[in-house]
């Protein structure tokens, strides 16, 4: 019971990484990618009608680890409290820029609100990726499962380590990834060759830097998602779009069960004594809870899945971002 | 300031402010519906072009409601997590079921409904905004039981092992008296303040014959939710002196058990009342439903506390109990006042007033301070519990936090909401000057 919900909360942080992974890499490259004010636009059209359902899975995945493990839920967030809140407000901006980017008047104002996109979606990838590599080196919890340490740095020093660096890279590099594969598959014009261009750059230069932290680290992990960054670059050149945004998205699978896999059955493991980390068991809910969020999620989430698979059929025309000549 | 008041400040602030926009998406969402359906079967083009300007009044409320509601899921985590751990049985499923149940309806079926109207059959196009609706009022529905929780603890068992509260009856923690109580009372008080800003927004924007119909439809959904929220607080307040007591007395400062108790008005003098202009018996109906019935007085339920969890003082803050109550049902009131005052006058095409269309654009201050008004008074003068009779604020909070961090986060929600508040309403102003328009065509697409 326990390990099927830690498979659960794993598969909900999967389906976040992946889904707000691409909107957030398009938010990133929209500014970048897209040369003038129409262009841009369309590229980010692209996640219009998107990114607020793709950010539900960030509250179904919270929710979901908060219903099935409160222990690991409290320690995180409390732990992690100044990364956490510096997260929760780059998001805040982040959707906001989006939603009020075309409600407003003038080239400027939407200029305006697509750097606030393209930074505070930056923002939020890096941190993310500190934060993921965190979760794998663990906290520095106390016996009471509380995170010890005083002032500003308690909950700051975890991020200001090499790994969470690496972490903070391999993150940006993959949602920039999954970002370009997806503008190349859903617009059409100057921004799709654009994203095709870079994606096969990206991937094949990516995969090279990926095989030295390999060989470095000699992390099985790591040369797979290698090969598999190797195969987006080629899979763009050959414009196989739709097949490199899936690989892509197979890749970040990859590192985030790896992220949540790495140590077992210690869900976050103590820097001060392995006996105060927090395991499936010592931080999961009681059965009863348990059952009942089993019912409600096989209940609810089929439904949630067909229809928001519904939406993207809806929206499955690509966007042109070519001047259509009046 | 220590680090727990710091963060019952921190967590005041945000949740206040996620309720200044939570009221107008529930409210826009439904007038949404209701004018898209009166589109649908009259085919009269002011509907269409009403409908369009006011989804974009939702959409940017919207927005701001859902990113602020983010920071309320992980607040729980961050700044309490002795409560996220000791209630995580009933608190977790509550907000997991939620996001699945409400907030994924919410967000796919309001994109559906703004992006999808040429892409969609009309019929299902008008069946996704009312889904909108119906995912808003759930949403609201949820997350009050698990308000209700904290007020009336309910549908748990403590575990003997750990000590922790155990989830017994999901069916009844939904189902929560204060909860059936608070629903209807917190959906009324929304439709006061969506209906507002409608109102303001058309008396303001240049004049359109559009514009009558809006300031009318928000001048009717104020007075019935004006009347809505009267009825719906009078059963409320029956149902909180049966559960808690003591916040009803706090409310009106009544410190001696008394029968056939009157209601003052107000009050001076420390602690409250010294010169009170007082309505007789009001209290004993607001209460028991009956004037010459019993009210106890807070120097009774203190002794009786005391005996029951410990020596401590189980008192919150009169004043504020006893102002926030007060002004919450007279600023709502006056609201509706007002609203009827408009309808009178423009009876049968008249024209109102000017003095009254100079200062209509302020009414949804009024409605929204009593909104704010009301959670002030449930949260504060729930205190010292952060559940009622079961654990203290005290208890609640994440063990190890230091002041430094709670001051920054503060710092940051600060700023960044200040900022948020004010570009929203610049985007709002400029939203309602331009004059009404059907949608725009799908090629090109609208601008995103
Ligand atoms: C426009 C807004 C508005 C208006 C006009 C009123 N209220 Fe209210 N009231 C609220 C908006 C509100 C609220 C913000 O929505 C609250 C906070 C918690 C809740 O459930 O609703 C609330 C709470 C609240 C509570 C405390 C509930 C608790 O502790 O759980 C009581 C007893 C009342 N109300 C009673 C009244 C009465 C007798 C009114 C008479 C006219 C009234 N309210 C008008
Ligand atoms: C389900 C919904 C809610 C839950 C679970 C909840 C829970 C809490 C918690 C944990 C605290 C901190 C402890 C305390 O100081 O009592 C608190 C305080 C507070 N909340 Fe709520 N709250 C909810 C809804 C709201 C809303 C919507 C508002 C206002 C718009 C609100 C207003 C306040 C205020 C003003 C305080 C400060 C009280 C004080 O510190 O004395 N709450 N609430
Ligand atoms: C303090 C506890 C609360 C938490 C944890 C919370 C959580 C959230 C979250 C995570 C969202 C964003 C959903 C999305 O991404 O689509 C949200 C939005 C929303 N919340 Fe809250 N909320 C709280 C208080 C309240 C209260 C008291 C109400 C109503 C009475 C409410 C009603 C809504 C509604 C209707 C929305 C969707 C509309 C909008 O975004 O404005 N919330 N909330």
């Amino acid at each position: 019971m326990v390990t099927f919900w830690f498979a659960v909360v794993v598969l909900a942080w999967v389906l976040f990484f992946v889904l707000e992974g691409f909107d957030f890499g398009v938010g990133v490259l929209a500014p970048l990618l897209g040369r003038d004010d129409h262009e841009r636009g369309a590229a980010i059209r692209t996640i219009g009608p998107f990114w607020d359902g793709n950010e539900v899975w960030l509250v179904a995945a919270v929710g979901v680890t908060f219903a099935a493990f409160p222990a690991w839920y409290a320690a995180l967030l409390s732990g992690l409290y100044l990364p956490m809140a510096a997260l929760l407000l780059m998001l805040a901006i982040r959707g906001v820029a989006l939603e009020f980017r075309g409600k407003g008047d003038g080239v400027s104002w939407r200029r305006r609100c697509d750097l606030a996109l393209s930074a505070s979606s930056a923002a939020i990838v890096l941190l993310w990726g500190a934060l993921l590599a965190v979760f794998v080196r663990g906290l520095a919890l106390g016996p009471d499962g509380a995170v010890q340490g005083d002032g500003l740095s308690r909950s700051l020093t975890p991020l200001l380590t090499p790994a969470a660096a690496l972490g903070a890279l391999a993150a940006f590099f993959a949602a920039v990834l999954l970002g370009a594969t997806f503008l190349s598959l859903r617009t059409s014009g100057p921004v799709r060759r654009r994203a095709r261009h870079l994606a096969r750059w990206l991937g094949a230069g990516g995969a090279a830097g990926l095989v030295l932290a390999g060989i470095g680290t000699g992390s099985r992990v790591v040369l797979a998602v290698a090969v598999l960054a190797f195969a987006t670059g080629l899979l763009s050149r050959y414009g196989r779009e739709a097949l490199a945004f899936a690989v892509t998205a197979a890749g970040v699978t990859t590192g985030v069960v790896a992220v949540f896999t790495a140590n077992g059955r210690v869900v976050l493991p103590s820097t001060l004594d392995p006996a105060w980390s927090l395991t499936m068991h010592n931080a999961a809910a009681t059965p009863g809870a348990l059952t009942l969020i089993t019912y409600a999620g096989v209940l609810i989430l089929p439904g949630v899945l067909v229809y928001q698979a519904y939406s993207y059929f809806v929206f499955r025309r690509r966007v042109a971002s070519e001047r259509v000549p009046t | 300031m220590d680090v727990l008041d710091l963060t019952r400040l921190q967590f005041a602030v945000v949740t206040i402010y996620h309720y200044f926009f939570v009221p107008l998406s529930i409210s826009l969402a439904v007038t949404c519906a209701g004018l898209e359906i009166a589109w649908q079967r009259t085919r009269n083009e002011r509907y269409l072009r009403l409908v369009t300007f006011v989804g974009k009044l939702l959409i940017v409320t919207f927005a701001v409601g859902v990113v602020t509601g983010l920071v309320q899921e992980f607040q729980f985590g961050m700044g309490w997590s002795a409560f996220a751990t000791f209630y995580g049985d009933v608190f977790g499923p509550t907000l997991a079921i939620e996001g699945m149940l409400a907030f994924f309806l919410e967000a796919t079926f309001l994109a559906l409904w703004y992006f999808g109207r040429d892409r969609l059959p009309r019929l299902l196009h008008t069946a996704t905004i009312v889904v909108v609706a119906v995912g808003t009022m759930l949403s609201a529905f949820i997350i009050l039981a698990a308000n209700s929780f904290m007020q009336n603890p309910i549908a748990y068992e403590l575990d003997p092992v750990t000590g922790r509260a155990r989830l017994t009856s999901f069916a009844d923690l939904m189902l929560n008296k204060v909860n059936l109580a608070a629903f209807p009372h917190t959906l009324s008080g929304a439709a006061m303040v969506g209906g507002a800003l409608l109102l303001a927004i058309a008396v303001w924007r240049p004049f359109s014959p559009d514009n009558r119909t809006l300031a009318k439809l928000g001048a009717w959904i104020m007075l019935a939710g004006g009347a809505a929220t009267a009825l719906t607080g009078d059963h409320l307040g029956k149902v909180i002196t049966e559960v808690q007591p003591m916040k009803m007395a706090a409310a009106e400062a009544l410190y001696a058990t008394t029968s056939g108790a009157p209601f003052s008005l107000f009050a001076t003098g420390d602690p409250l009342p010294e010169l009170s202009l007082e309505v007789p018996w009001l209290l004993s109906i607001l209460a028991k439903g009956s004037p010459g019935a019993t009210v106890e007085g807070i120097n009774d339920l203190q002794a009786r506390y005391a005996a029951e969890f410990g020596p401590g003082s189980y008192v919150p803050m009169i004043p504020v109990a006893f102002w926030s109550f007060r002004l919450m049902i007279g600023l709502g009131m006056l609201a509706a006042a007002v609203a009827a005052v408009y309808l009178w006058r423009t009876r049968r095409d008249r024209s109102a007033p000017p003095w009254l269309l100079r200062w209509l654009p302020l009414i949804p201050l009024l409605p929204t301070a009593a909104n704010s008004l009301g959670w002030i008074f449930t949260e504060t003068a729930r205190q010292p519990w952060i559940a009622f009779g079961l654990s203290t604020v005290e208890q609640g909070i994440s063990p190890t936090l230091t002041s430094a961090e709670v001051i920054a986060s503060l710092a940051g929600f600060t700023i960044v909401y200040g900022i948020l508040a004010v570009v929203w309403f610049r985007l709002v102003r400029h939203l309602a000057r331009q004059p009404s328009q059907l949608p725009e065509t799908a090629e090109p697409a609208p601008v995103y």
